[in-house]
């Protein structure tokens, strides 16, 4: 099964792996989500939707559908 | 004059750009907007060493120079053309040095348009705190660029900023990053076809158009065959260019950029456990609304009654001071109670701009979307939807302009078609007098009172029309729209009081200013036609009253003849017309004439009703107790009870009366058909449940 940011468990961290998915917008790239950088979730809000990241340094919230489409690798 | 440098301040959102624009150019500023859009212009003049001035322009924040919103493709417009007039001499990109990394990728981007760039690194009084230490001699030779290290909290480096502007001419406008590594097959043939251009540009000039605003097909005139083929490909080389900057940014603070997590202190994960929570985050994100509602009534009461008061005194004032005549009767009976109807909200709006402008400072209004998403998502909303919603109740016009941060097209349409029926401060004046006439002033328990339930009713009923609504268009509307939502949680602030103040201070002057202009006109207009009749029973008054009532004489006759005289002018008539309609929901028709008027802007209302009433009794009092002598023709009855005023109070809680919010919409959304189904569907409703409110309890 694939594991992606929705997986991440309150303060886990993990590595961004390839992002192919056509519905991540380029904003939340140039915000700093991009392949080899590091995620660690911090909260979330009741029904685990949306998800308060780091993501190379930046904080910011996604919702749990975008979050599912970034695969990563816990570390 | 000497010439001024024209000076652009550039930023992501959160680095502090609107806390350095006021410190360059203090109250020395003026907002307004860019021609044909709503986009919000701020500018201002700056006194540089030696005599030079400058003029600053406060550029929309942006996350990069790939446009994903009006705003943001404002920044792209001015800074492609060469001819714009507001074309920069040098661009001043400010960065938050805790965000450096995301915060240079705009400026790489600004950089290679090979504008002079100078790079703002600002809350320079966190790097102790967050263990952050710089190279900054490195970090500009690297960056091609000059820095200012600066803190606009503590007013630091602001000179050395001053000073690197007046020195604009020395800067390097060396690109950063080399294009053609996005796409070298695409960027070369490029280059090869306009060998003397920056290749950046052109890039952003062939791409820009693919959004929003219908730019001069000229600029692209040129490029036909650099037609971007298709969305995922645009995408692909705009991905590219990201990975690239990061590349090169990771590569330039690797050497001039060091943090000990050790010296870190924590603060903000701390507050987040609190703020964030899924129980003590909302129940305090609930104590806070209570609180602000509660400060607003409470507080703004005390300078609202003296207002009224005073206004009251300046009519009488001039009346008995100036000699009479028609010119002063247009001022003392037509313009001062019309002013007097919009001074009286300063206070009230002052207060929620100040509450609204704190809790943005702070950065708590993030979390609260961030809390509030889940909920406002099951009602077609967005978590996003809840800052509009909130500063709705001060006026829908910066709400509906609020909602330009949703990206999602059907949820951003969702809210600002609910927005209006928040309770917005015009409303308050007509909530707050009606309520007054009929509502008990009892005590319900220790703290409450009837009258004060009755308004936090009327606001609950707002938010939940607005909701209900937005729930019904979720299902009505089918529009697809790719739904995203990616939200910055900045670092916990403690709001600078001189930003707070600024933004109070222009905001309510804005209502101010716009809304008066309005109701200015609106009172004088009724004035006219109040007292002009279009036939003899209007000129002839004393002679007919005077016969018919032989017994009376005095005031009493006075009074008479001044309501004989309403009652036969032009405006008169036009309320009899429409008495028919108003009727059934126990109005008469100088109510309507009030509604009529309070098309235009509902807070009119109170004016319309104070102007009205003066023009018809020459004594002095304040409006309420006007009203409350006013007699129902049919029943006998006062005519303001409590089935007329219920129906009245809902009204005014659904009808969409306000041509401000109508013509913002219709510029927000683009079409008429918008805000003209906001209009037919919210009077509408709002004339069906008065007719059934007052037809039941009557
Ligand atoms: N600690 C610190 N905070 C600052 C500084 N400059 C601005 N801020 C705060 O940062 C927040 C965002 O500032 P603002 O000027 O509104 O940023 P903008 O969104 O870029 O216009 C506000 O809470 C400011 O009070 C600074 O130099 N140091």
């Amino acid at each position: 099964m694939k594991i992606t940011i929705a997986n991440l468990k309150k303060g886990q961290r993990a590595l961004i792996k390839e992002i192919t998915s056509e519905i991540i917008p380029l904003k939340l790239l140039e915000m700093g989500c991009l392949p080899g950088n590091e995620v660690e979730l911090i909260q979330t809000a009741p029904f685990q939707c949306p998800m308060y990241l780091t993501i190379n340094g930046s904080h910011l919230a996604i919702r749990r559908e975008m979050a599912a489409q970034i695969e990563v690798e816990i570390i | 004059m000497a010439k001024q440098i024209k000076v652009s301040l550039i930023g992501n959102p959160n680095t502090g750009k609107t806390s350095v624009f006021n410190l360059l150019t203090g109250l020395n500023q003026q907002v307004g907007n860019y021609p044909g859009i709503t986009v919000e212009k701020k500018e201002g003049i700056c006194k540089l060493p030696r005599g030079v001035k400058a003029h600053i322009l406060d550029l929309p924040g942006t996350y990069s120079l790939n446009a994903s919103s009006l705003d943001e493709n404002v920044v792209i417009e001015i800074l492609l053309n060469k001819k714009d007039k507001d074309f920069p001499d040098v661009a001043v990109v400010v960065s938050d040095v805790e965000n450096l990394k995301r915060n240079l990728l705009l400026f790489t981007q600004i950089k290679d348009l090979e504008i002079p760039t100078i790079l703002v690194i600002n809350m320079a009084d966190r790097m102790r705190s967050s263990g952050i230490s710089l190279d900054i001699p490195l970090l500009e030779k690297e960056l091609n660029t000059k820095i200012a290290l600066i803190s606009a909290r503590k007013n630091q480096g602001i000179d050395e900023l001053k000073k690197l502007i007046v020195a604009y001419g020395s800067l390097s406008t060396k690109p950063c990053v080399n294009a053609l590594t996005f796409a070298p097959e695409y960027f070369n043939r490029l280059q090869k076809a306009f060998p003397k251009q920056s290749l950046y540009k052109l890039w952003l000039v062939i791409t820009q158009d693919v959004n929003f605003r219908k730019v001069d097909k000229k600029k692209s005139s040129i490029t036909p065959d650099f037609e971007i083929k298709s969305e995922s490909e645009l995408k692909r080389f705009q991905q590219k260019e990201t990975i690239k900057r990061y590349q090169f940014i990771n590569g330039v603070l690797k050497k001039g950029l060091i943090i000990d997590e050790k010296a870190a202190t924590g603060m903000r994960a701390r507050l987040d456990r609190v703020l964030t929570h899924k129980f003590w985050g909302y129940f305090i994100f609930f104590a806070i609304l209570l609180f602000i509602f509660q400060a607003i009534y409470d507080w703004s009461s005390y300078p609202m009654d003296l207002i009224d008061e005073g206004f009251a005194w300046l009519s009488e004032v001039t009346k008995s001071g100036l000699p009479s005549g028609p010119f002063v009767d247009l001022i003392t009976e037509g313009i001062i109670p019309g002013l007097g109807g919009i001074v009286i909200f300063i206070p009230q709006i002052a207060f929620l701009f100040l509450f609204i402008s704190i809790l943005e400072e702070s950065g708590y209004m993030s979390r609260v979307v961030f809390l509030m998403d889940r909920v406002m998502r099951r009602f077609g909303l967005s978590g996003k939807s809840v800052v509009p919603l909130v500063s709705g109740t001060a006026c829908a016009i910066p709400a509906v302009m609020a909602t330009r941060n949703i990206e999602n097209w059907k949820e951003r349409l969702i809210t600002i078609l609910v927005v209006p029926f928040t309770t917005c401060s015009a409303r308050l004046p007509v909530y707050l007098i009606i309520i007054s006439l009929v509502i008990p002033n009892e005590k319900v328990g220790w703290i409450f009172s009837y009258q004060s339930l009755t308004l936090m009713l009327l606001y609950f009923l707002g938010f939940g029309t607005a909701v209900g609504s937005a729930w019904i268009l979720n299902k009505i509307l089918k529009i697809k729209s790719k739904t995203y939502f990616v939200i910055e949680m900045p670092g916990y602030k403690l709001p600078l009081l001189k930003n707070v103040v600024i933004n109070v201070i222009e905001k309510t002057k804005a209502f101010v200013l716009g809304a008066g202009k309005i109701i200015l006109a609106i009172s004088i207009v009724l004035w006219v036609l109040a007292s002009f009749g279009p036939n003899d029973k209007f000129s002839n008054a004393a002679q007919i009253v005077t016969e018919k009532y032989t017994n009376l004489s005095g005031e009493e006759l006075d009074q008479k003849i001044a309501s004989h005289k309403l009652e036969y002018s032009f405006i008169g008539y036009a309320g009899k017309a429409i008495e028919p309609i108003v009727a059934p929901l126990g109005y008469d028709w100088k109510i309507g004439i009030g509604i009529i008027s309070s098309f235009a802007a509902r807070e009119v209302f109170v004016g319309t009703l104070a102007t009205i009433y003066s023009v018809g009794s020459d004594e002095e009092e304040t409006i309420k107790n006007r009203m409350k002598a006013e007699v129902n023709t049919v029943t006998g009855g006062p005519l303001f009870n409590l089935a007329s005023g219920i129906s009245l109070l809902l009204f005014y809680a659904f009808a969409m009366q306000c041509m401000s919010t109508l013509a913002i919409v219709k510029r927000e959304t683009n079409s008429w058909k918008w805000p003209m189904a906001q209009l037919i569907f919210m009077s509408g409703l709002a004339y069906g449940i008065a007719l059934i409110v007052y037809q039941v309890l009557k």
